[in-house]
C-alpha cells in the first residue's frame, strides 16, 4: 500500500470532450419510429440543469481508481486483527462464481421456471445454514447483518402477534456488553430495550436477569461467545428461563465463527439467529458492503419469514413426478411478517458463501472454528504480560485487552492502534465493547499462520515497551501512512459532503 | 488441514502447549458436552476448485438461458464497461473492512466521497450518505426519517403508483416501527392530486411525509410539479422515489423541491444478478443532515494540514447512540458505490443521456411492432414515459411470456393475464424487437 496518499478527486481529472464509453448501435432509426403515437415528454417534465458528471477517458480512470485503491489496506494486503468482524480470508474462487455469466444477466423478475438454477442455488445455502446453525429453515433475503437482526425481532414479533400477545410483549433484553446494532435494530422493530448486567467474569448475570423476565418480554438477545469472546456457560439455563415466560431466544450470529465445527445455536435453545455471511461465510466486506444476513429460524416459526420466500417441492406430487422445472418455486405467505427486500437479497454474494462451503465441505468446516480459537488464544497468552487482560480464563475467537498494564506514561489504546498502522497491521478494534475503559478487542480467525501471528506479537510487545520509553512517538502515531491522524471534529462541526461544497469552502 | 488454514500439526502442538492446554478440544472445556456436536455436519466433504466450477455449471445450466431483456420493474438490464468490473475486483477495495481507519483507508473514502458527490448532483439535492442497501430499503429509510425529523406527525401518505415490491418493505418497515401509512389513489395511472390534496385537508397535522415516485411503476413519468408546495404547506416531507440512471434526463428531486430523493441505483450499470447487490441511494437537503441514516464520508485535514476524508456525523448512528440511533443501519453497500462512481465516470453525464435516448428510441420502436397487429395497446396512452410502458394484449400474456422465454428472450414482467410491463434499454436491437413482436403475433 501507498506511504504517500494517491490525493485526486475524478472531478480534478475532468476534461471537456473526453468520454470512456460507447453505446451500442440498436439499428433503430428515427424513421423507423413512423406511426408510433405516444404522449410527448413535456418540458417541465425534464431536467433542467446540466448535469456535471467527470468528463474522462477510460485510461486516465482506470489509473485513477488504480492508484487511489493503493491508499487502501485490505485483508490482502496484510493481517487485520479487528475483534468482533472476522476478517478471514476472502476465496478468489468465490469470486468466480459470484461473476458466473450465467447468473449475471438473470432479471429478478425471470419466471421460476427459467430461474431454477438460481433458486436451487438458493435453497442448497439456504439448507446448509440450517444443518450449521441447527435451524429449520433460513431467508437469505436481509442484506446484512443489521437487517437480519431486524427481520429476526419481526419473525418475533409476528410470533407473539399470531398468538395475540403481539402488544403486550413489546420488551427486549440486550445484555450490557452487546453491540450497538442490537439496540438499534429493537428499536427500529418498535421494541423497548431492557439491558441486563454482566458479571465480572464478562457472562450474562443470570439473577440479575431473573426479575426482567415477564409476559411483557418478546425475546432475549444474544450472541455466543459474547463480544469478550466467552462462552455463556449458564445459555441452556438462560434459555430455559426465557422461554418459560414465553419468550424467545434470538442469536446474533456475529460471533458464530468459533463454534464452526463445536456446536450449533439451534441446540442451546435459540429459536431465531441471524447469519453474518461476510463474517463466517468468507464474503469479502468490500469497505462496507454489500453482505448478506440470512435469518433462520427453528420448526414452527417458518411461516413468519419474509416474503418472497424459496420453497421446493418434492420430486413426486399425488404420485407424479414434478418436472425439474418446476421443482423450486417462489411463494408469498400470508402470515409472513411482510417483506425486507425486493427481491431474494444479494444473490451474488450468497453465490460466494455457497462456494465456500462447498469448498470447505463437512471436514474443512469442522476445523475452522477451533483453528480461530487456537489462533486468537496464542495472541492472549503471548500478550498479557504486556496488555492488561481483564478476564483470564477460557476465551474463544476473540478477546479484550483494557489496555496497556503500564499506562504510566498516559498511552491509550487509540495510540496502540495507530502506531500498529505503521508497522502495516490494521487496527483491532477499540474501545469496544464498553465494559472497559481501553479496549482492544482482537480478532485473528483461523486463516492466519503462525508467523503472521509471531510477527504480530512482536510488534505489539514493541509497541508496549516504546510507550515506555518513547512515549511521545507512540501518541503522535501513525507516522507512516498515507495521510496522518485526520481531524474528526472539523469534520463533523463543518460537514463537507460533496466536492462542490469541498471547492466552495477552500 | 484445508487450503485455506495455513496451521502444520506441528504449529498447533506448539501453539497449544503455549496455550498451556493438551488439545484443540481443551480450548471448548466450558462447552457443556450436551451442547458439543455428536457427529460431523451432515455436507458433502470439500471440494477441489474444479468440482466446485462443476457444481455452479450444472446450477446455471438448469437456468434459462436468456440473452435479451425486456423486464424492468425497476432494475433495468443496461450495459457496463468492463473497466468497472475490472477495478471494482481490486482486492484492496473488495477485501477492505469499513473505513474506520482512515490513516489506512482513503481509498474508500474517497470513492465515497466520490460517490455522494455525484449522486447528489444527479437527483439535483444538496447532499447525500453513502448508500443503503437497495431501493427498497433507501425507500423504507426515507419514510422513517420523515417521521424522526416531525415532532408528533406519524402519518406517511404513500401513492398507489410505487412499486408494489418497494411498497411491501415500506409497509413491512412502518408496522414495526409504528408508523401508520394510507395509500393516495391512483387516476388514470398517476397520483391523484385531488386526492392527495383531500387527504392533507383531513389529515394534515398528522403526515410526516409524502411518498411518490416518478417514474412511476407503470414507466409513467409523473406531472409533480407544485407538489412539493402543496406538502410544505402542510409542512409534510416530499419524499420522491426515482430511478437513477433517469435523472440525467427528467426533472429532478431537487428541481421539484424535494426534501428526500431516494430508490435504487441498479440502472447505474449494476449486474442484474437476480436480485442483488444492487444500490439504494438517499439523498436530502442540507437541513434533514443531521437526520439522515447511514453512512457519511466528509472531508477534513490531517494533522499536517494535508486534505482526506473520514466517517462523519456519526453521533447519529448505532455504535455511539445504540437505541436512540437514526437508524440500525451499520454499513453501506461499500463496493457498488465504487462500482457505479466508476460508471458515472466512465460514462459521463452525455453517456448517460445518451443512453437514455437510446433506450427510449427501442422503447418506442418495442411499442410500435408490439402494436402494430393492433391486438395490444398502451394502458395508459395519454401519458408520457422515458423507457418503460404498460401493455394491455388481447392474447394471454402468460403463455407469450413462456413462448419468449423459449427464444431466449425475457419479455417483460405479467401484471395479470393481459398486462404486461415492457422496458427497454440500449442494449437490445432492432432485431431482438422484431423477434419478440414475431413471437407475439404467434400468441392467441
Amino acid at each position: 500500500m501507498n506511504r504517500k496518499v494517491y490525493r485526486k478527486l475524478i472531478f480534478e481529472l475532468s476534461r471537456e470532450g473526453r468520454h470512456g464509453h460507447d453505446i451500442p448501435r440498436s439499428g433503430i432509426t428515427p424513421d423507423d419510429l413512423g406511426g408510433v403515437s405516444v404522449a410527448p415528454l413535456p418540458g417541465d417534465m425534464m431536467r433542467a440543469d446540466t448535469l456535471r458528471l467527470p468528463e474522462v477517458d477510460e485510461p486516465t480512470a482506470v489509473r485513477h481508481y488504480t492508484n487511489m485503491s493503493t491508499n487502501n489496506f485490505g485483508v490482502d494486503t496484510g493481517f487485520y486483527p479487528l475483534g468482533s468482524c472476522t476478517m478471514k480470508y476472502n476465496p478468489k474462487i468465490n469470486e468466480e462464481m459470484a461473476a458466473h455469466r450465467c447468473f449475471a444477466g438473470v432479471h429478478p423478475a425471470t419466471p421460476v421456471s427459467a430461474a431454477q438454477g438460481a433458486l436451487q442455488l438458493y435453497w442448497t445455502l439456504q439448507s446448509a445454514l440450517c444443518k450449521i446453525g441447527g435451524m429449520e429453515e433460513f431467508t437469505l433475503n436481509p442484506f446484512a447483518g443489521a437487517q437480519g437482526e431486524l427481520t429476526g425481532l419481526m419473525v418475533i414479533r409476528a410470533y407473539h402477534a399470531s398468538r395475540g400477545e403481539g402488544d403486550k410483549r413489546r420488551k427486549v433484553i440486550v445484555p450490557d456488553s452487546a453491540h450497538g446494532t442490537n439496540p438499534a435494530s429493537a428499536a427500529v422493530c418498535g421494541l423497548e430495550v431492557v439491558e441486563v448486567k454482566s458479571r465480572p467474569d464478562g457472562t450474562v448475570d443470570v439473577n440479575d436477569l431473573a426479575p426482567l423476565l415477564d409476559d411483557t418480554v418478546a425475546a432475549m438477545m444474544m450472541t455466543n461467545p459474547n463480544t469478550l469472546g466467552i462462552f455463556e456457560k449458564d445459555i441452556p439455563r438462560i434459555a430455559r428461563m426465557v422461554h418459560d415466560v414465553g419468550a424467545l431466544m434470538y442469536y446474533d450470529g456475529a460471533n458464530l465463527n468459533p463454534l464452526l465445527g463445536v456446536a450449533r445455536p439451534g441446540d442451546m435453545g435459540f429459536d431465531v439467529m441471524h447469519i453474518n455471511l461476510h463474517k463466517t461465510f468468507s464474503t469479502p466486506h468490500g469497505g462496507g458492503g454489500p453482505g448478506s444476513g440470512p435469518v433462520g429460524v427453528r420448526k414452527g416459526l417458518e411461516k413468519f419469514l419474509p416474503n418472497p420466500r424459496v420453497i421446493r417441492h418434492l420430486e413426486t406430487h399425488q404420485g407424479f413426478p414434478v418436472k425439474e422445472e418446476k421443482r423450486y418455486g417462489i411463494v408469498y405467505d400470508p402470515a409472513a411478517l411482510g417483506s425486507v427486500s425486493a427481491t431474494l437479497g444479494n444473490f451474488a454474494v450468497q453465490a460466494r458463501a455457497l462456494a465456500y462451503i462447498l469448498t470447505l465441505g463437512s471436514d474443512g468446516l469442522m476445523e475452522a472454528g477451533k483453528l480461530a480459537t487456537l489462533n486468537a488464544t496464542y495472541i492472549k497468552e503471548s500478550l498479557k504480560d504486556c496488555y492488561l487482560l481483564p478476564i483470564d480464563g477460557l476465551s474463544k475467537h476473540e478477546f479484550v485487552f483494557d489496555g496497556l498494564r503500564d499506562k504510566s506514561t498516559g498511552v491509550t489504546t487509540l495510540d496502540v492502534a495507530k502506531r500498529l498502522l505503521d508497522h502495516g497491521y490494521h487496527a483491532p478494534t477499540i474501545y469496544f465493547p464498553l465494559l472497559f475503559h481501553e479496549s482492544l478487542m482482537i480478532e485473528p480467525t483461523e486463516t492466519e499462520s503462525r508467523e503472521t501471528l509471531d510477527e504480530f506479537i512482536d510488534v505489539m510487545r514493541d509497541i508496549a515497551r516504546e510507550a515506555f520509553e518513547d512515549p511521545e512517538t507512540v501518541k503522535t502515531a501513525p507516522h507512516l501512512t498515507p495521510v496522518r491522524r485526520p481531524d474528526d471534529t472539523q469534520a463533523a462541526l463543518t460537514p463537507i459532503l460533496t466536492y462542490d461544497q469541498l471547492i466552495t469552502t477552500n | 488441514m484445508h487450503r485455506y488454514f495455513p496451521h502444520t500439526p506441528a504449529d498447533i502442538t506448539e501453539m497449544l502447549s503455549r496455550c498451556g492446554v493438551a488439545s484443540l478440544d481443551d480450548l471448548y472445556a466450558d462447552v457443556d458436552p450436551a451442547l458439543r456436536l455428536s457427529q460431523p455436519y451432515d455436507l458433502p466433504q470439500g471440494m477441489d476448485e474444479t468440482s466446485v466450477k462443476r457444481f455452479f455449471d450444472r446450477l446455471a445450466s438448469k437456468n434459462v438461458e436468456t440473452d435479451v431483456c425486456f423486464a424492468g420493474g425497476g432494475f433495468y438490464d443496461h450495459g457496463c464497461p468492463a473497466a468497472v468490473r475490472s477495478i471494482a475486483a481490486r482486492s484492496e477495495f473488495l477485501t477492505a473492512y469499513t473505513p474506520y481507519q482512515p490513516e489506512i483507508s482513503q481509498g474508500t473514502l474517497q470513492y465515497i466521497f466520490e460517490y455522494q458527490t455525484m449522486m447528489a448532483r444527479l437527483t439535483g439535492m444538496e447532499i447525500s450518505n453513502a448508500s443503503i442497501y437497495d431501493g427498497a430499503t433507501a425507500t423504507a429509510e426515507a419514510v422513517m426519517m420523515a417521521v424522526a425529523s416531525q415532532r408528533k406527525r406519524n402519518l406517511v401518505l404513500v401513492s398507489e403508483t410505487l412499486s408494489p415490491a418497494v411498497r411491501a418493505v415500506v409497509d413491512t418497515y412502518a408496522r414495526y416501527h409504528g408508523i401508520e401509512i394510507m395509500t393516495i389513489p391512483a387516476e388514470d395511472g398517476v397520483t391523484s392530486r385531488q386526492a392527495l390534496t383531500d387527504l392533507l385537508g383531513q389529515r394534515g397535522k398528522e403526515v410526516a411525509g409524502v411518498l411518490v415516485a416518478s417514474p412511476n411503476y407503470y414507466g409513467i413519468i409523473e406531472d409533480h410539479t407544485g407538489l412539493s408546495d402543496l406538502c410544505h404547506n402542510h409542512k409534510a416531507l416530499l419524499i420522491i422515489n426515482c430511478i437513477a440512471a433517469d435523472l440525467a434526463t427528467l426533472a429532478t428531486p431537487g428541481q421539484l423541491g424535494a426534501d428526500i430523493a431516494c430508490g435504487d441505483a441498479q440502472s447505474l450499470g449494476i449486474p442484474l444478478s437476480y436480485g442483488g447487490p444492487y444500490l439504494g441511494f438517499l439523498c436530502t437537503t442540507k437541513a434533514l443532515m443531521r437526520k439522515m441514516p447511514g453512512r457519511i464520508v466528509g472531508a477534513t485535514t490531517d494533522t499536517e494540514g494535508q486534505r482526506c476524508f473520514v466517517l462523519t456525523l456519526q453521533a447519529r448512528e448505532q455504535h455511539i447512540r445504540r437505541e436512540k440511533a437514526t437508524s440500525n443501519i451499520c454499513s453501506n453497500q461499500g463496493l457498488m458505490t465504487l462500482w457505479v462512481s466508476v460508471y458515472m465516470s466512465l460514462v459521463g453525464a452525455e453517456g448517460l443521456r445518451r443512453i437514455n435516448d437510446a433506450s427510449r428510441m427501442t422503447a418506442l420502436y418495442l411499442l410500435k411492432q408490439m402494436t402494430a397487429d393492433g391486438r395490444a395497446r398502451l394502458r395508459y396512452p395519454d401519458k408520457p414515459f422515458l423507457n418503460e410502458f404498460l401493455l394491455e394484449t388481447d392474447y394471454n400474456v402468460g403463455p407469450f411470456i413462456s413462448a419468449a422465454l423459449r427464444e431466449g428472450i425475457l419479455a417483460g414482467i405479467k401484471i395479470d393475464d393481459h398486462t404486461i410491463l415492457m422496458a427497454a434499454t440500449e442494449m437490445q436491437t432492432r432485431e431482438d424487437v422484431d423477434r419478440l413482436a414475431a413471437i407475439a403475433k404467434t400468441c392467441v
